[in-house]
């Protein structure tokens, strides 16, 4: 590890608090306030990332060549705790941790020029189409024909559990170029403008009534071939680059704030007796349980970080972080619908909408608990469900 | 904080480490811990040979001044190989009361013979009726002209059997479960008055049940301040939860490597069984659980120096995780080697014991939750 002139940490904490104290808005703190989802709530989260743009703090984690702050990974996670703790919502995931890292990887000087900056400004605003209706876990699979036409790939097929689909103007995307060899073989990563002739998105609604998801229909699509990132046929290595970028996004983050909100509606609700339900000898047993295993949790994370900050690899636990990470957030998800009680059942989803005037039926501290224990059965299931990231780590890293 | 190792501390993991693997065999292991010492002297005097015994005491006691995590290093190493000597009761616990506690006087006269491998010393502490509550002394003190008399039962007294002097607790005042009132007295072992029942422990270790039926010691064998004593004791204790957490880390490792070893190579209908999902999957949770428990420990060391409240939180945190580890890990390891988990031949099922006697120590997961649950703002 390269020796870097000392970092006053607790500096950069104040200087982060002071910005977020003057620069985040009280409407955009209410929208994500209301924001059960893992995903932000999307026109606040694009007005968040124009302010940070301006300060140059839009991509915490992004090289300095390409516009980022230059923050070491203490600075980035410090970043990322104030803005939690001072209610700004979470980063727009597709295009900052995804779209952007693969362009930097993979994509042409060309690429980098013209999308990065727009990417940066929250001018284009991505989609992952990855899954499809057959090919879920089993993403290899994947079956959307792109043939080639001239300068262009004609596509046809479809994607599904695309998220934000119907508020992206991009869209980066597995397509099948080949059939032969192994599934892995015949597939390429593809970037396309969302208003492009022949797209069709259509909502999906999810348990919590909210359209997040989406399914995306092909019916010949022309994509330019400039488009493409990597080679033809070689999309999958563009794809499990990306996945390495992935674990640039923190997992404990979301931890600390549904423990801060179970404490919340713990200090509010009252046990049988009547006594706040915080002082209740068995609630405390299991908030210090769920509170243990959310710190080992933290720590495995911060011990990855630090591993790979020093540039080593970050070894083996790296890939418990996907699999402990959803297990942890659902086990704090069940404390607080538990916590909240007869506060979970009421359903309003009119009081979740950003700006709205009704009167809840429920508590402020409760109002996202059941909402956010519905969002979150997807962390066990998107990105390869739960059994399968086992069955990965089994195999890659038990060697069985 | 950093997780990395230090340079000083991967020279002691390899020391140990080396040892294990040199002169530790899973076959020396079980003879020793068959034999009437249940370790060999002759390791703790290369114990003291190589500098270990002097590594949890600060250089002005004739120590190398090593930190916690030097001694959750060496614990660790010393967990993989299963190592029987006593480490932990010797040094960790009451080595370090007397440091702590200790007179100038006290120190110079009884840390230099154990740091040179010549004394050994057992704490005295635990009692029938504490259920971990650590404050719970019934064995009673009263003055004797100048000096004292101690009377009482103590239980499961690690290192027992061999300890040259007893750290033994008792109560001058104040009822069964108060702070108060409870001192510490230096009681040469063979001293009259003291009756001790030896026995091995499930994991091959000795210890010994000791009663005290007016045992007299002089005036200068109280250590430390009265007032105090419970606190020390608590601290101790804590750094002593560190201690053996790091060691089951070490144990568990070593059941998480062999158990898939075993499953990559164990063939039934054809096929070796790790390649069968629902075990592939329980050995993914004990591999997740293990990591898990390596990284909060090294992240509650780094609470430590701050002391009081952070230090107790630290300490019941990882002891609850660890605890909760180790029963997964050490009931899979045995169910997944089926019939040969259950025997006494293969040296699973005595790391799984050690797991058990660990997971006992010091207070147990139900203790150590309402522990740190007392402790949440």
């Amino acid at each position: 590890m390269s020796e870097q002139p000392e970092i006053d940490y607790e500096a950069f904490r104040e200087e982060v608090r002071a910005f977020l104290a003057t620069h985040l808005p009280d409407d955009i703190r209410e929208a994500t306030r209301l924001t059960a989802s893992m995903f932000p709530h999307m026109p606040t989260a694009i007005a968040w990332q124009k302010i940070l743009h301006r300060q140059g703090w839009a991509a915490p984690h992004w090289p300095v060549e390409f516009g980022g702050p230059g923050w070491d990974l203490h600075q980035q996670m410090i970043f990322r705790e104030e803005q939690d703790l001072a209610g700004a919502p979470s980063t727009i995931m597709q295009g900052l941790f995804m779209c952007g890292p693969v362009l930097m990887g993979h994509g042409t000087k060309a690429q980098q020029e013209y999308y990065l900056p727009r990417l940066l400004s929250a001018e284009h605003i991505w989609c992952q189409g990855y899954s499809e209706p057959a090919s879920g876990s089993d993403l290899a699979s994947l079956k959307m024909s792109a043939v080639p036409d001239g300068d262009d790939y004609i596509l046809n097929g479809s994607k599904i559990w695309t998220s934000n689909a119907h508020e992206a103007s991009h869209m980066f995307l597995l397509v099948r170029t080949s059939t032969e060899g192994r599934p892995q073989q015949g597939i390429t990563f593809l970037l396309l403008e969302m208003d492009t002739p022949g797209i069709t998105v259509e909502p999906i609604i999810n348990l919590n009534g909210v359209q997040e998801q989406n399914q995306v229909f092909f019916d010949d699509v022309r994509v330019p071939q400039a488009n493409r990132v990597g080679a033809e046929n070689d999309g999958w290595t563009v794809a499990k680059y990306l996945l390495e970028f992935e674990r640039s996004m923190s997992y404990a983050a979301p931890l600390k704030k549904r423990l801060r909100q179970i404490r919340r509606s713990a200090s509010e609700e009252v046990a049988a007796d009547g006594t706040p339900l915080i002082d209740d000898r068995v609630f405390r047993r299991k908030l210090a349980e769920a509170e243990i295993n959310a710190r080992a949790f933290i720590a495995t994370e911060m011990r990855v970080n630090e591993e790979t900050a020093a540039g080593g690899s970050p070894g083996p636990a790296a890939s418990v972080l996907k699999i402990a990470g959803a297990d942890a957030r659902q086990a704090l998800d069940k404390l607080w619908l538990q916590t909240v009680g007869l506060n979970g059942v009421p359903l309003q989803p009119e009081a979740l909408v950003p700006g709205n005037n009704v009167a809840s039926l429920v508590p402020d501290h409760a109002l996202t608990a059941m909402a956010t224990w519905l969002d979150d059965r997807s962390t066990t299931i998107a990105g390869g469900s739960a059994e399968v990231q086992r069955s990965i780590v089994a195999k890659a890293v038990l060697g069985l | 904080m950093t997780f990395a190792l230090s340079e000083e501390q991967q020279m002691l993991k390899d020391s140990v480490d080396r040892f294990v693997a040199q002169d530790y065999g899973f076959d020396v292991r079980r003879a020793l811990a068959e034999s009437d010492l249940g370790y060999s002297a002759g390791n703790w005097k290369t114990f003291a040979e190589l500098g270990w015994l002097s590594v949890p005491f600060a250089e002005e006691n004739g120590g190398f001044g090593g930190s916690l995590r030097d001694v959750a290093t060496m614990t660790e190493a010393l967990g993989r190989g299963l190592v029987t000597e006593p480490f932990v009761p010797c040094l960790v616990l009451a080595g370090r009361l007397v440091e702590i506690l200790g007179s100038a006087e006290q120190r110079q006269t009884i840390l230099p013979p154990v740091i040179a491998g010549e004394t050994q010393l057992a704490l005295a502490h635990a009692e029938r009726r504490a259920a971990g509550n650590l404050a719970c002394v019934g064995c009673t003190v009263q003055a004797d002209g100048d000096g004292f008399l101690i009377s009482g039962e103590k239980q499961l007294v690690l290192n027992g059997p061999s300890a040259d002097l007893l750290l033994v607790s008792a109560r001058s005042g104040g009822a069964e479960r108060d702070r108060q009132g409870v001192e510490l007295f230096v009681v040469d072992a063979h001293a009259d008055g003291i009756r001790r029942r030896d026995y091995p422990t499930i994991d091959g270790l000795r210890a010994a049940d000791i009663t005290f039926d007016r045992v007299r010691v002089d005036g200068t064998a109280r250590l430390g301040d009265p007032d105090t004593s419970i606190d020390a004791i608590e601290a101790v204790i804590d750094e002593a939860i560190i201690a053996c957490c790091a060691e089951a880390i070490g144990v568990m490792e070593v059941l998480v490597r062999d158990t898939v070893e075993y499953a990559r190579t164990r063939k039934q209908f054809g096929t070796p069984i790790g390649k069968f999902q629902a075990l592939q999957h329980r050995m993914v949770e004990m591999f997740v659980a293990h990591e898990q428990s390596r990284a909060l420990l090294l992240q509650v060391i780094g609470e430590f120096p701050a002391g009081g409240a952070a230090a107790r939180r630290a300490a019941s945190a990882i002891k609850v995780h660890v605890s909760r580890s180790a029963r997964l890990i050490g009931e899979e390891s045995i169910q997944i080697h089926g019939g040969m988990g259950t025997t006494d031949e293969l040296h699973i099922g005595h790391y799984v014991k050690r797991l058990l006697a660990l997971e006992a120590l010091f207070g147990g997961t139900d203790y150590h939750l309402d522990r740190y649950a007392a402790l949440i703002d």
